[in-house]
């Protein structure tokens, strides 16, 4: 956003810049419409409603669980990407990059064949004493599901491009590969944890499909606030207006956190004297 | 998601739409009798493409009456879009291309009918009440309305804010049951859904889900159902470009022909 440094010679032709404006006017302007209908005058109780601040008690609740998940099983998951080498690696991660691209409500029917009753593991679970069906836990299942390749992608290309020069220099020096790990490599990438980290939170926030899908819609237990606006859309627009405003002010906060984030990133190796060398076509791959 | 699963359809029939009546001979602009004088003998002579928006309930049975229409009158085309009764409400108030519409309750096409989108008066073609669907195997040993209040058991149902979960409030008062259910859709379908799946024991969802769904569930019909009796009206849009071809369409379904595919899908008289 601060390009404007070199524009004055700048490279990109003006004709460029009309179709960039009517880029931002096109994500702009339907955000805009909405909050013209907002009913102001109602709008504090309508987002107060037992109903809402539920919804949105949970919503936030398992983001944050779901988020937590994701860094306990991404962290592992990009370490292996980007510093293992074993065969099967390219197609493991272009595995673990599929949430991304698959529609949510398959990873719904996914998940439901997994966990579900008559699932892959739900019988065992279920001998257990363990039902996920129709619980919250199943709704942080459903939002790791969809969340987790935003942290592995970030966490893998911050990874890449901080090298591991250093990991090698502490390691010459005598330090145990956990202690690596934990002295070296981990406060180096911690920026693009970060980021990673509320990119996933924000998928988290917004998921919809593959909880509709796989978990259910109950106030307080799996109805979490895109549910609550789709069902309160029947009925009544005024609630579903204001409650969508509610989310966008949540992603812009959590955008705003996360493009802060990668500048922190790029900021943290150059302070600490060479910028180190990012691998051949690794380079800045999450942004 | 329902927009999103229903849009693009929506638009790419549009599209189609617009290019045909493009081509479409202008004789059916001449047509401005109200639906209720049209006998469906009159259905002879009509040609031309119509879009008919109808209940996400009607889609096994429309799409059976259109084809059935078609192949009884060439050189018309009926194209069908499904949706939710209130999300074809939206969609026809934001200026949707619709000629016929069909909704799933009366509450929803009086909305149509006070913004004054509707020609003529809607005519009622049928109801629908709601039955207890359980997996095959019937795991929770449901056999009343009575049962789906026994603990443990998983039932699912629609929101209230739907209109299959109005209806389930309504027998539940009637019946005297207070239920728990785990899960509270916003859509009929995806009450089916669970209990195709498995996940749950028993939903409450109409008689035509339960036939539709052939024998991936068993359906248990109780007698409260009859105290929430959904109607389905159908009436022509006041945008229509073709009222005369809407009206032999609506004719077909509210006449003996339509009745009787309607009757075997479950549906009853109006």
């Amino acid at each position: 956003m601060r390009q404007a440094r070199n524009g004055g010679y700048g490279g990109v032709p003006r004709w460029i810049y009309v179709l960039a404006a009517a880029g931002g006017l096109f994500v702009v302007l339907p955000l805009a419409a909405m909050v013209a209908k907002v009913n102001w005058a109602q709008f504090i109780p309508l987002i107060t409603s037992e109903a809402s601040l539920q919804a949105l008690g949970l919503s936030l609740r398992t983001s944050a669980a779901s988020t937590v998940l994701c860094i306990v099983l991404g962290v592992p998951l990009a370490l292996v990407l980007a510093r293992g080498s074993f065969p099967g690696q390219r197609f493991l991660r272009s595995l673990v990059l599929l949430p991304l691209v698959l529609p949510p409500v398959v990873g719904g029917i996914a998940l439901l064949y997994t966990f579900g009753r008559q699932g892959l593991l739900g019988r065992t679970l279920e001998v257990a004493g363990l039902q996920i069906a129709f619980s919250t836990t199943a709704v942080i299942l459903a939002q790791t599901f969809v969340a987790l390749p935003f942290l592995v992608v970030s966490l893998e290309g911050a990874l890449r491009t901080a090298g591991n020069r250093y990991e090698a220099v502490a390691a010459t020096l005598g330090a145990g590969p956990t202690t690596v790990l934990r002295r070296v490599t981990l406060p180096l990438v911690l920026p693009g944890l970060a980021s990673g980290a509320v990119l996933s939170f924000a998928r988290s926030l917004g998921e919809f499909g593959a909880t509709l899908t796989f978990a259910g819609s109950l106030q307080g237990v799996t109805r979490t606030l895109p549910l609550e606006i789709y069902l309160q859309r029947e009925t009544d627009a005024d609630a579903a207006v204001a409650l969508s405003l509610v989310l966008v002010a949540v992603a812009v906060a959590v955008v705003a956190l996360a493009y802060r984030s990668p500048r922190a990133a790029e900021r943290a190796p150059a302070l600490s004297g060479e910028r180190t060398t990012p691998a051949p076509g690794q380079g800045g791959a999450v942004r | 998601m329902s927009t999103l699963k229903h849009g693009t359809p929506v638009i790419i029939t549009a599209a189609l739409m617009l290019g045909l009546a493009a081509c479409a001979p202008a004789t059916t602009s001449t047509a401005t009798q109200p639906a209720a004088s049209h006998s469906p003998d009159a259905a002879g002579q009509v040609s031309g493409t119509i879009m008919v928006f109808a209940a996400a309930s009607l889609k096994a049975t429309f799409t059976q009456l259109a084809s059935d229409f078609e192949a009884k009158n060439p050189g018309t085309k009926i194209v069908l879009s499904f949706a939710g009764s209130s999300d074809l409400v939206t969609q026809i108030t934001q200026g949707a291309p619709a000629d016929v519409v069909a909704s799933a309750d009366t509450k929803n096409m009086t909305k149509l009918a006070e913004a004054k989108l509707l020609d003529g008066t809607a005519k009622n073609f049928a109801t629908n009440v709601l039955e207890i669907a359980v997996p095959p195997s019937n795991p929770a040993s449901i056999a009343s309305f009575a049962d789906l209040a026994k603990p443990g058991v998983k039932v699912v149902v629609c929101a209230s804010q739907v209109p299959c979960g109005a209806a389930a409030d309504t027998v539940e008062k009637a019946a005297g049951v207070t239920l728990s259910p785990v899960s509270e859709e916003s859509s009929v379908t995806d009450v089916l859904g669970k209990v195709t799946s498995g996940e749950a024991d028993a939903g409450l969802v109409y008689v035509t889900d339960v036939k539709g769904a052939g024998g991936k569930v068993k359906g248990i019909p109780f007698d409260e159902s009859g105290k929430a009796v959904n109607t389905y009206p159908i009436a022509t849009v006041g945008s229509s470009r073709n009222k005369e071809l809407a009206a032999a369409f609506i004719a077909m379904v509210t006449g003996a022909d339509g009745q009787k595919t309607l009757r075997a899908a479950g549906f009853g008289a109006p």
